[in-house]
Order: structure tokens, then C-alpha cells, then sequence
């Protein structure tokens, strides 16, 4: 079969030929984007949550320093991947593990090198996202004796997720998008499979046209599925009144002080 | 007085670097008392409650809570002396993520560790005792400033603390909504629970209180029982402090 002439018949006959191979390439594309987000995002959480330890300036001790330096760490690794290109990244990491006799699969680099790279961007907004949660809700935690973590995992961050959602679909986007720079170390994605597509009739326009519109797809399904996880977190809009019979109400004269536990564990001693 | 002190403070102070907002403050919560301490805006009334909790750490001094010092207390057992003092805040500070009835039972789960059964049943009690029982399915940005004062006071209530700290509680409530957390406040004293409550509600201090502090600049400038504290003022600036008061 011959290359036809018009555009939209060139257009048919790439996706019949080659239609499986621009899928196939969409496909990888996708699978890293949405693995490396999904651990960039893990590893953005911890960082920027070890980020907003608060530590005592005042008060020496092992902890403190400890703290210290992996913040110190940590920064830097926020610092490097954010201050350079991915695509450069790409070429020292896969040639620098090479070189120090890791060979490890191009698949596997590639997520390793999005995931670093989505992990310093979000380190970041989970650090910014974290410090936009009012600090009364804190206050109020430790007013009530929750510790930092306690407080960190019930209330600051479940509403820090909420508020880098948007974030979180941006970085998936760029993912997806970005991804083609991997192109250099040989990751047969969307843009190299597009390519090498283009280059067997010399189609680079059709092809091209095709390559868009599937990358277009794929960002717009994304920023939507985003959305609706976005709206299903912000719960319902209005709440019902509870009747009194779902109410399973107690009765009974209490008395302050000291209701519920025997002065035995307010001073910390054991239950008889 | 009525029982045994619950808190014993003693030479407390507290800077902000060469500012010190709080100097040598000497006072005690006995069980069953309503303190309440009034003051101009900015005498040190929400630092000394901050440093009661130790959400401000004081620059010297004792706080001894029912005979220990818990300012030599290692940042481990600070949280348990956190539980048996609870804290109401003038901008409530609860919990945006949760229901009214998670913001109540948190506490409960998290740091008495009680079943759930347990605490729901617990803050269920104090929600009703608040008049918020209904509400137990909303989220706090659904609900009235006056609305969510009262969560925030069943909330502290369901750790069934010591002593109950009050700071300006109603002071960010349009004024329609200031009674219905006064109601509340009233019965909770009427029912013998220990607070201490910083206010400027003058009403409230006279009529509710067995003890007032009044303070300025950083200092307890007079305190005593209601009567005499508001009907007999001994220092000078405590007339003052009350004349203007009464002008408005
Ligand atoms: N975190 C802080 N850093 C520095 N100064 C503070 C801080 N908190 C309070 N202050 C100062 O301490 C003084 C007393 O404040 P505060 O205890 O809030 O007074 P009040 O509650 O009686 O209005 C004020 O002069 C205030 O500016
Ligand atoms: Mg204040």
C-alpha cells in the first residue's frame, strides 16, 4: 500500500498502519506520568512534611541536629532537581548508573528520574501547603493534647492534600507532556514512537497532527478525573440534621472534675 | 476557693525577646472555681492562658499543676497535661476537615485512646450539653460563629479536662450570638466545672465568677472575689478600667 495524497486520507492510513504503535507509545507515556506522580507525590509528602518539623532553637539536643541535617539534605535535593532540566537529568542519571555498573531497564530509570523530579516540585507545594492551614487548627490539636504527628496526620495535612490537588493535577499534566523528553535515553513514549512513525513515510505534519490531538486526549481526561476526585474530597455542600432517635443520647448527673479517669491517671500512674 | 488547687502559678513570666508581657504572676485555680481575669487589650491576659497550656513556653517561673511542675517536664508528657487542661479559643480553631462530631471525638481516639463506641457516646453528651447535638453531621464552615463556639467548647468538654480555659470566647461572635455561648459558659459553672476565663464580658465576670484578676501591663494589678473587686475597687487603675466599662 502507497502513501495517498490528501491529508485526511494520509491521516486514515497512519492510524491503520500505525495506529497500534502511537497507542502503544500513549500507553508508556501515560503508565510513567501517572506512576511517577503518584510516587513524586509520595516522596514530595515526606519531604516537605520532614521540611515543617518544627525544631526548639533553643534547646540542644541529638534530635535537633539530626532534624537539621536531613532538612539540610533534603533542600538540596529539592534545590539540584528543580534547578535543572529534566532531560539533562535523564542522561546523568541512566549513563551515571550505567557507569557505576548499574544497568538497570530504561522503564525503570524513567520512572526513578520523573518520580526525583516530580518529588522536589511537590516537596515544595506540600511545604507551601502545609503553612497555608491556619495555625489556630494546630493550637486547637495541641490544646486538646494531640502531638505533632497526631496533628499532622488528622488535620494539617488531609487539608494540605486538599489544598494541592489542583497541584497535584498540574504535575500530572507536566508529566505527561514531559515524559517525551526520555526520549533521549531510548523510552519508547508517545513523542519517540510518534517520531519514528513520522520517519518511515516521511509524514511528519500528519503524524504530528495525530500525536497532538492524542496528547490532548490524555490531558484533558486527566485535569477532568482530577476534578471530580477534587469535588468527591470537598464532600457534600449541605448537611442533615440529625433526628433526636438517631442520637444515642446518654443520661446521667455528671461531675467535674475528673469524670472518666481516676486520679491514679492523672498522675500518669497504672490502672489497678 | 472551694477544693484542692488544680494549678498553682507562680513567679511566671514571659518575654518576646526584650519584651516582657508577663512579670512575676502569682495565682491559683482551686477545683470548682470560675476565675475570670479581665484587662485592656494587650496586659498579657491570652499569653498567660497560652503559657497555662504551654503553647508559649514561660521564660521563668513554676506552673504546678496539682503540686508538680510541669515546666520541668520532658516535650513527651507535656501532651497528656495538654488533655486535663483544655483550651477554648476567641477564633475556636476547629478542625475544618472534620464533622462536628469527629472534631469532638478526635481527642477522645487519638490521645485517651477510649473505643469509639465509648467516645462517640462521650461526645455525643457534651454536644447535646452544648445544644449542637443536631448538628453532629456538619463541617465547621457550615455552621454560625456562635455555632461553632459551642462545638469548640463540647470538643474541649469531651476530654473532660481539670480545668477549662477560656480566651475571649465570644469576643469574635456577632453581638446576636454572644448569648447563646454565655448560656452555655453559665451552665457549665452552675454544674461545678473548674474554669478560668479571660473576658470582657463584665456581666459575666461579676455574676458568674467566685474569683476576678484584673490585670495591666503584664502585671495582676488587683484580684478578688466579684463583690469587692467590682463593687469596691481598691487600685486606681482598676476604677479606671472599670469606669470606661461602664461608659460604653
Ligand atoms: N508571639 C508574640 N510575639 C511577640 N509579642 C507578642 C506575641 N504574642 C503577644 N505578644 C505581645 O504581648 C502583649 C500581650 O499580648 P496578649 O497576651 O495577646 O494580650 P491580651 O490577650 O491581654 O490582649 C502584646 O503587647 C503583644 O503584642
Ligand atoms: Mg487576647
Amino acid at each position: 500500500m502507497s502513501l495517498p495524497s490528501g491529508f485526511l486520507e494520509r491521516i486514515l492510513f497512519i492510524i491503520q498502519r500505525y495506529g497500534m504503535s502511537i497507542l502503544r507509545g500513549a500507553g508508556s507515556t501515560l503508565l510513567i506520568a501517572v506512576v511517577s506522580t503518584a510516587i513524586g507525590c509520595v516522596i514530595g509528602l515526606l519531604v516537605g512534611t520532614v521540611q515543617t518539623i518544627p525544631v526548639d532553637q533553643k534547646k540542644w539536643s541529638v534530635k535537633r541536629v539530626l532534624i537539621t541535617a536531613i532538612k539540610g539534605i533534603l533542600y538540596a535535593y529539592v534545590e539540584v532537581f528543580r534547578g535543572t532540566p529534566m532531560m539533562v537529568q535523564a542522561m546523568f542519571i541512566y549513563y551515571g548508573l550505567l557507569y557505576a555498573g548499574l544497568d538497570i531497564s530504561i522503564w525503570l530509570a524513567a520512572i526513578i528520574i520523573v518520580s526525583i523530579n516530580t518529588g522536589a516540585y511537590m516537596a515544595e507545594t506540600t511545604r507551601g501547603g502545609i503553612l497555608s492551614i491556619d495555625p489556630g487548627q494546630a493550637e486547637g490539636a495541641k490544646a486538646i493534647g494531640m502531638t505533632h504527628w497526631q496533628t499532622m496526620r488528622s488535620v494539617i495535612l488531609p487539608q494540605a492534600m486538599r489544598n494541592i490537588m489542583p497541584q497535584i493535577g498540574n504535575n500530572l499534566i507536566i508529566n505527561i507532556k514531559d515524559t517525551c523528553v526520555l526520549s533521549v535515553i531510548g523510552v519508547v513514549e508517545l513523542f519517540f514512537a510518534s517520531k519514528s512513525v513520522a520517519g518511515t513515510y516521511y509524514t511528519y505534519f500528519e503524524t504530528f497532527a495525530i500525536t497532538m490531538v492524542v496528547y490532548l486526549i490524555l490531558t484533558v481526561t486527566f485535569s477532568r478525573i482530577l476534578r471530580a476526585v477534587e469535588r468527591k474530597m470537598d464532600g457534600p455542600d449541605s448537611y442533615d440534621l440529625a433526628s433526636t432517635d438517631t442520637l444515642a443520647h446518654t443520661s446521667g448527673l455528671y461531675n467535674y472534675p475528673g469524670r472518666g479517669y481516676t486520679d491514679e491517671d492523672a498522675e500518669g500512674g497504672d490502672r489497678k | 476557693m472551694n477544693g484542692e488547687a488544680v494549678l498553682e502559678i507562680r513567679h511566671l513570666s514571659k518575654s518576646f525577646g526584650k519584651n516582657e508581657v508577663l512579670k512575676d504572676i502569682n495565682f491559683s485555680v482551686h477545683t470548682g472555681d470560675v476565675t475570670c481575669i479581665i484587662g485592656a487589650s494587650g496586659s498579657g491576659k491570652s499569653t498567660l492562658l497560652r503559657c497555662i497550656n504551654l503553647l508559649e513556653t514561660p521564660t521563668s517561673g513554676e506552673i504546678l499543676h496539682r503540686g508538680e511542675n510541669i515546666l520541668t517536664r520532658t516535650e513527651v508528657s507535656v501532651a497528656p497535661y495538654r488533655a486535663k487542661v483544655g483550651m477554648v479559643f476567641q477564633n475556636f480553631n476547629l478542625f475544618n476537615n472534620m464533622t462536628v462530631l469527629d472534631n469532638c471525638m478526635v481527642g477522645m481516639l487519638k490521645v485517651l485512646k477510649k473505643e469509639r463506641k465509648a467516645a462517640r457516646e462521650t461526645a455525643l453528651y457534651y454536644l447535646g450539653k452544648v445544644g449542637m447535638a443536631p448538628y453532629i453531621n456538619a463541617k465547621p464552615r457550615q455552621l454560625s460563629g456562635g455555632q461553632k463556639q459551642r462545638v469548640a467548647i463540647a470538643r474541649a468538654l469531651a476530654m473532660e479536662p481539670e480545668v477549662l480555659l477560656f480566651d475571649e470566647p465570644t469576643s469574635a461572635l456577632d453581638p446576636q450570638m454572644v448569648g447563646e455561648v454565655l448560656t452555655v459558659m453559665r451552665a457549665l459553672a452552675k454544674e461545678g466545672l473548674t474554669m478560668l476565663v479571660v473576658t470582657h464580658e463584665m456581666a459575666f465576670a461579676r455574676d458568674v465568677s467566685s474569683h476576678v484578676v484584673y490585670m495591666a501591663d503584664g502585671v495582676i494589678c488587683e484580684e478578688g472575689p466579684p463583690q469587692e473587686l467590682f463593687g469596691n475597687p481598691k487600685m486606681q487603675s482598676t476604677k479606671d478600667f472599670l469606669a470606661r466599662f461602664r461608659e460604653q
